[in-house]
C-alpha cells in the first residue's frame, strides 16, 4: 500500500519545483487597509495540466491568492507570470469559477455559458454552438433556455463551470465552487470534475476548505497558514487512479493523507 | 375575507363605506357630503365638461413632463452615488432630507422662480418624485452582488457590457423606485396644481369648490384616485415580471 508523500516546504522549492509551469507566482504580498497581512512573500508554481488545490483555514489568504492569480485583485507586491509573461490583469488563459457562481439572473443558460465567448467578439450562432457543447459537457443538456432561478445551486455552479470551460482558457481558477451545494451534489461534482479534467487536459488551480475534497481531487495540494498567509507545507498525495470513486473513499492512502494534512491544519483551528 | 362561509372580495369594504357615505349624503348629516349616487351622476357630468379636457390635458402633460425628468435626472443621479463613494457621502443626507421633507411648503417658492402656470407644477412633480427614484436606484446599484461585477471584470468585459450588467442587476429596484415615484408625483401634480389653483385640475376645483358643487368636486376625487391606483396597477405589473429574477439572485 502506498501511502501520501508529504513534502515539508522549507524555502528551498527546488526538488518539488514544477518541471513545465504554467503558472508562476514570484513573492506575492497582499496587505489589507495598511496593516492585514493577507499574504506574505508567496513563492509558488503551478504544473501545466495538473490539478492543484490550495488548501486552509478560513484567514489563510487562499481566495485572496486566487484572485490575484486570476487578476481580480492588485497584489501589493510581487509578479505573476502565466506562461513565461508577467500579468496585470485578467485575460483569456485564464477563467474563473465563482464560489456563488456569478450568473447573470436576467440571462438563459445558454446566454450565460456564452457570456466569456461573446466578449471575445464571437458572432451568436458560433458561440451557441460553443455553448451548446459545453452545456452537455457539464450535464446540463436540455437546460439551455432557463434561467438561473429555474436550476438547483449545483446546477448553478455547472454553468458557472460551463461558462469558465467554454472560453477555453489554459487554466481554470476555482475559487470553493462547490462551497455552497449540498453534500451529495457535491460529490457527483467532484467526480464529474475528475472526469472533466481527463477530457479537457486543462490546468486547474481549486481553492477548498475540505480536506477530503482537496485529497480526492488534486495532484498537488497547497497547505496555506494564516495570518500571515504563508504556505505552510506541500503535499502531492498518492492515490490510486484506477479505483472507482466509490472504493476510494475507503481506500488506506486515501484516508491517511486525510488524516496527515487534518493534523497539520488542526493547529490553527481554535 | 369569509362571513358565513362565503368568500368576499376585498373590494367588498368598499361598498360598506359607500353605503354609509349614502347615508350621510341622504340625510344630509354633514353639509360636505352630497349622496354618493349623486356623485357618481356628476362623474358624467364632469369628464364630458370642455373645462375638464382641458385640465386633463394639462395635468397630462406636466405629469409626464415632471416625471420624464425625474427618471432623467433620478436613475443617473442614483448610478454616482451608488458607484462613487464620494458623491454618495455628499448627496445622501440631501437626497433624504427631501425625500421626507414636507415639499408642499416649497411650491410657494417654486410659484416665485417660475411663474404661475405648468412649469411650476412640472417642477412640483420632479421634486415629489425623483428622491424615491434616486434612492431606490442607489440601492440597487449597492445590492449587485460583487462576484457579478467581477465575473465581467474576468471575462475581460468592455466598460459599457459592465455597464449594462450594472444597469441589469439593479433594474428590479430601479422598477419599485419608479412606481414608487409614479405614486409620488400624482400627489405632486394635484397638490402643485391646487396651490397654483388657475390650472388644469385645480383650477377645476377651485371652480367647484366656489360654486359648491361638491357633487362635482368628489367625483373629480374620485376621477384622480382611479387614476393614480391604475398607473400604480400598471406599474406593478411591469414589476412583477422583472422581479423573478430580483428574488433568485445569488
Amino acid at each position: 500500500m502506498t501511502t501520501a508523500t508529504v513534502t515539508k516546504y522549507e524555502g528551498n522549492l527546488d526538488a518539488i519545483q514544477p518541471k513545465n509551469p504554467i503558472i508562476e507566482v514570484d513573492g506575492i504580498s497582499k496587505i489589507y487597509n495598511g496593516d492585514v497581512h493577507a499574504l506574505d512573500n508567496i513563492k509558488l508554481n503551478f504544473e501545466t495540466g495538473h490539478l492543484t488545490s490550495l488548501l486552509g483555514p478560513s484567514g489563510c489568504g487562499k481566495t485572496t491568492l486566487l484572485k490575484i492569480i486570476a487578476g481580480l485583485l492588485k497584489p501589493t507586491a510581487g509578479e505573476i507570470r502565466v506562461k513565461g509573461k508577467a500579468v496585470s490583469g485578467p485575460g483569456r488563459e485564464r477563467a474563473f469559477v465563482f464560489q456563488d457562481f456569478a450568473l447573470m439572473p436576467w440571462a438563459s443558460v445558454i446566454d450565460n455559458v456564452a457570456f466569456g465567448l461573446k466578449m471575445h467578439g464571437m458572432n451568436k450562432a458560433e458561440r451557441n454552438e460553443k455553448a451548446r457543447h459545453y452545456i452537455n459537457e457539464v450535464g446540463l443538456t436540455g437546460f439551455e433556455d432557463k434561467y438561473p432561478h429555474e436550476l438547483s445551486g449545483g446546477m448553478r455552479q455547472r454553468v458557472g463551470l460551463g461558462r469558465a470551460l467554454a472560453v477555453d482558457a489554459d487554466v481554470l481558477l476555482m475559487d470553493e465552487p462547490f462551497s455552497a451545494v449540498d453534500e451529495q451534489t457535491r460529490r457527483k461534482f467532484q467526480e464529474d470534475l475528475i472526469r472533466l479534467r481527463e477530457i479537457e487536459k486543462k490546468t486547474f488551480i481549486f481553492v477548498t476548505h475540505s480536506i477530503e475534497e482537496a485529497v480526492y481531487v488534486s495532484d498537488r495540494i497547497i497547505m496555506l497558514s494564516p495570518r500571515p498567509g504563508r504556505i505552510s507545507q506541500i503535499i502531492d498525495p498518492d492515490i490510486p487512479k484506477d479505483v472507482s470513486p466509490d472504493d476510494l473513499r475507503r481506500n488506506e492512502a486515501y484516508l491517511n493523507t486525510v488524516e496527515e494534512i487534518w493534523h497539520v491544519i488542526k493547529k490553527y483551528v481554535e | 375575507m369569509r362571513i358565513f362561509g362565503y368568500r368576499i372580495p376585498m373590494m367588498a369594504s368598499l361598498l360598506v363605506w359607500l353605503v354609509i357615505w349614502e347615508f350621510i349624503g341622504q340625510f344630509e348629516l354633514v353639509l360636505l357630503f352630497p349622496p354618493f349616487t349623486e356623485v357618481l351622476s356628476a362623474l358624467g357630468d364632469v369628464t364630458t365638461s370642455h373645462s375638464f379636457a382641458g385640465a386633463m390635458q394639462v395635468t397630462a402633460t406636466s405629469y409626464v413632463g415632471g416625471l420624464l425628468l425625474a427618471i432623467a435626472v433620478g436613475i443617473p443621479m442614483g448610478f454616482l452615488m451608488g458607484l462613487v463613494p464620494a458623491a454618495d457621502k455628499m448627496l445622501n443626507m440631501w437626497v433624504n432630507t427631501f425625500l421626507s421633507a414636507p415639499l408642499s411648503a416649497l411650491v410657494p417658492v417654486f410659484m416665485i422662480l417660475f411663474g404661475l402656470g405648468t412649469p411650476t407644477v412640472i417642477v412640483t412633480v420632479f421634486m415629489f418624485a425623483v428622491w424615491i427614484i434616486v434612492l431606490d436606484t442607489r440601492a440597487g446599484v449597492l445590492g449587485i452582488t460583487p462576484s457579478l461585477l467581477e465575473m465581467s471584470y474576468s471575462f475581460k468585459a468592455s466598460k459599457a457590457e459592465r455597464l449594462k450588467i450594472i444597469l441589469l442587476a439593479s433594474l428590479p429596484e430601479i422598477l419599485a423606485g419608479l412606481r414608487l415615484g409614479m405614486i409620488r408625483g400624482v400627489k405632486g401634480v394635484v397638490i402643485g396644481q391646487l396651490l397654483v389653483s388657475i390650472i388644469g385640475v385645480g383650477a377645476l376645483f377651485q371652480l367647484y369648490q366656489q360654486n359648491f358643487q361638491m357633487a362635482h368636486f368628489w367625483a373629480l376625487i374620485v376621477i384622480l384616485f382611479t387614476i393614480a391606483l391604475t398607473l400604480a396597477g400598471i406599474v406593478g405589473r411591469i414589476e412583477k415580471r422583472i422581479e423573478y429574477y430580483a428574488g433568485a439572485r445569488n
